[in-house]
């Protein structure tokens, strides 16, 4: 596996800092309060998966900051927790933050801990004070320093409190104005001797490397990779040469004959952080009562055997059905507006005179494509996204997590994989990067193999279309947004049942294994931050996205007119393309435009339906592509019921769009892997469309 | 006082841990998350299934998989 070590571009003069700290403690909260928000990567559902870089400046001092994954130790169990782990040691930082939630302080101070150990430059940020506060939890922070030995910093970073303050301190740490902390919380008194003793054979380690006392606790604990790659990283001869390897392994020999053998030791070794954590979180934080009450009964509602499977299908329903009825109008108003701009271009290229050609090509490929997609897909995008944010934000997602694991379990893969399975719901290729949070290289490799079996916003838009279009008719009002609503969710649910199917399928055939054990942290509730959201989510990822289709939309409705208005034989190019295609498609159900036009999607799937519906137009034109328009167009070319079905299948499987193959390319480092991430959900959509046809044939339908 | 797996406890009982038949990452992840000798554990809430269960470790909510929690020996 490769490893995802960041790559720090510093300034001359900047100090660079690392932020660290366990997933849902804020921590890109802390980022993006100390950078301004100019940075906008990484808030896809779940976790800063990349690492972000941002600046920022406090008086004369400038800072690199770099927000590692979020990670509950630094002992590199899964590839996150590598990065998290080599950055702190190797990454050249001159201080880490460590973020901890105020409201499970004891939790996350254990990072603090193991960080504290690996170098002596931290300052740790006690953040969700306010929070703390409406839990009635009061924490004394000098208490904490004293226990910790290290500065320690209260902040609110929602509320923007205290961000100063961190700033300072970390200036000083970097600077190393501070105190280097002695060591609060000993091991056992055998344990301590034979570091000494190892620390004493350990060969020089370089400046900025992590602490030799932390080196000598890796040696003694001995026998793995690990010890290895540390001792490359630090450019030491390996295991850091044979006179440090001889003195750890007498000191377990001494050790041994004591009484504490390899795994008493490594227990103790364990032991010291959580005991640790224990004692500083009791001196910190008094508590007069249960703050957490809320949180229990929200988990009755959210979790729980009676109401927890209900609860989150009503809730995906909920919010596809906000998401349809509330894009209904301006999805209309925008339509009527765009095309109106294209009647306007039309009459500006006729009073120039320009040749017939050059408008067709610009105005009725380029322009109405990108039309289309802006006004099918931006209004829902801009209410699904937010929405989404806003269940994320106030923790919801683990606890989908925790309801869907058993599902997971049965497919012998890992109940993260409902986590990766949700950022899919964004973009397929955003939660392929995210299965890194996966420990285990098959239960990633089975995440990532069926990561485009739930459909991505790129894909919402078009199955939406079609299923109104065909199945809920021209009814308009309250009810039709409800049954689309309900279609939508039997997709959904569709390609979820689909992802448990082929996960089990995976791990009984060419991913064969045993599921891992995992432990899965259902963090605090937390109110979200409704504005923040809707900016967040508007601008990192609707205008994202939105980008992304429009610059493949483009060239795509350029090559479609090209297609349909270029002739030989008397006939266009697209009515040979998609006539050649035509024997095949029609087996699974669809036509040869059809499968032409998601061939031509395979840049972006948001472009699918408008490159049919052009196609069928072929050089025809139309002045307005609302609902009835292509409604009437689409039975015009022959579309049934049972064409509107398979194509909605279709859609919902087959190959992934190119950004997702690139990315499975780049996450599996192998070619292998990516085709067969692209032969299975096709292989599954032609199955099913192939099968959906066959029976509608027996039956008498037409199709 | 008898002792038993982790995964027995009912909703709303606590239990103290006595040791961990778990070895290798997934003990010192166990560790980790804080059961160790002596931590007292709530069993806090079932998931539909009934698998994984929500424990209540040093006042963070966890999840733990049947197949984990067995390997976890409490005392009530």
């Amino acid at each position: 596996m490769e490893t995802f070590f960041p790559v720090v571009q510093r300034q001359p003069g900047e100090l660079t800092v690392a932020l660290a700290g366990n997933p849902n403690v804020g921590k890109s909260t802390v980022f993006n309060a100390l950078t301004g928000m100019n940075q906008h990567t990484g808030n896809w559902p779940g976790k800063t998966v990349s690492t972000a870089q941002g600046r920022c400046r406090r008086g004369k001092d400038r800072f690199l900051l770099v927000d590692l994954p979020g990670t509950y130790s630094l002992l590199a169990h899964s590839a996150e927790e590598e990065a998290a782990r080599d950055f702190v040691c190797f990454g050249g930082a001159d201080a880490v933050i460590v973020v901890c939630d105020a409201t499970r302080l004891e939790r996350s101070l254990n990072l603090a801990l193991q960080v504290i150990e690996v170098t002596d430059r931290v300052v740790v940020c006690v953040n969700l004070l306010d929070e703390a506060r409406k839990k009635r939890l009061s924490i004394n922070l000098n208490a904490l320093q004293q226990e910790l030995g290290v500065p320690v910093v209260g902040v609110s970073a929602r509320a923007r409190r205290g961000l100063d303050a961190l700033l300072e301190q970390t200036a000083r740490v970097a600077r190393r104005e501070t105190a280097v902390p002695a060591v609060r919380q000993p091991y056992p008194q055998p344990i301590e001797k034979a570091l000494a003793a190892i620390q004493a054979s350990l060969p020089p380690i370089p400046p900025g490397g992590p602490s030799v006392r932390w080196i000598s606790v890796r040696l003694l604990c001995g026998g793995s990779e690990d010890t290895r790659r540390i001792s490359d990283f630090c450019g030491c001869p390996p295991d850091f040469g044979p006179a440090a390897s001889a003195a750890a392994s007498d000191a377990r020999a001494a050790l041994a004959r004591d009484g504490a053998g390899r795994q008493k030791l490594l227990d103790q070794i364990a032991a010291c952080p959580v005991l640790w954590a224990e004692s500083a979180a009791a001196a910190a934080v008094s508590s007069p009562g249960r703050g957490d009450a809320l949180d229990r009964r929200l988990d009755r509602l959210f979790i729980s055997r009676r109401t927890g499977i209900p609860v989150m299908l009503l809730l995906l329903f909920g919010v596809l059905w906000l998401t349809i009825a509330g894009a209904n109008i301006p999805s209309q108003w925008l339509s009527a507006r765009l095309f109106a701009v294209q009647d306007w271009l039309s009459a500006q290229f006729m009073a120039c005179g320009a040749p017939e050609w050059l408008h067709g090509a610009l105005v009725l490929g380029v322009y109405q494509v990108l039309a289309w997609v802006v006004s099918v897909m931006l209004p829902p995008m801009a209410i699904f996204f937010p929405l989404f944010t806003l269940l994320e934000d106030f923790g919801y997602l683990p606890r989908v997590a925790f309801n869907l694991d058993c599902c997971f379990q049965k497919a012998c893969a890992c109940g993260k994989q409902a986590l990766t399975m949700c950022m899919c719901f964004g973009c397929n290729a955003v939660g392929v990067t995210g299965c890194r949070i996966i420990d285990s290289p098959r239960e990633r490799l089975i995440a990532i193999l069926t990561s485009s079996l739930v459909p991505c916003n790129g894909r919402f838009p078009a199955i939406l279309t079609i299923l109104s279009l065909f199945f809920v008719g021209a009814a308009e009002g309250p009810g039709a947004a409800l049954l689309s609503a309900l279609l939508l969710t039997g997709v959904i649910v569709l390609g979820v049942g689909m992802t448990f199917l082929c996960s089990r399928v995976l791990s009984k055939t060419v991913l064969r294994g045993i599921p891992s054990g995992f432990t899965l942290e259902l963090p605090p509730y937390r109110a979200p931050q409704v504005g923040k959201v809707i900016i967040r989510s508007v601008f990192d990822r609707t205008l994202f996205v939105l980008g992304r289709a429009a610059a493949v939309a483009a060239p795509a409705g350029l090559v479609i007119w090209v297609l349909a208005n270029v002739t030989a034989g008397g006939v266009s190019l697209l009515a040979h393309v998609s006539g050649a295609l035509d024997p095949f498609a029609r087996l699974l159900g669809l036509d040869g435009v059809i499968l032409l036009a998601f061939i031509l999607g395979f840049p972006a799937n948001e472009i699918v339906i408008p490159i049919a519906a052009m196609a069928y137009l072929s050089t025809g034109t139309l002045a307005d592509l609302d609902g009835l328009a292509l409604h009437a167009l689409l039975l015009r070319s022959g579309w049934t019921p049972v064409t509107a079905l398979c194509t909605v299948l279709f859609s919902l499987f087959h190959w992934p769009c190119s950004t997702t193959c690139l990315t499975i390319r780049r996450e599996t480092g192998s070619l292998r892997w990516t085709f067969l991430a692209m032969a299975l959900p096709t292989a599954v959509g032609m199955g099913l469309c192939f099968l959906t046809a066959s029976c509608a044939r027996l039956l008498g339908f037409p199709v | 006082m008898n002792t038993e797996p982790l995964s027995c406890l009912r909703e709303g009982q606590h239990a103290r841990v006595l040791s961990i038949t778990e070895s290798g990452a997934m003990r010192r992840r166990l560790q980790d998350i804080g059961l160790i000798e002596g931590t007292v554990v709530e069993c806090i809430q079932k998931s539909p299934s009934g698998d994984p269960v929500a424990y209540g470790i040093r006042g963070a909510v966890i999840a733990l998989r049947r197949a984990q929690a067995a390997s976890v020996i409490v005392q009530r």
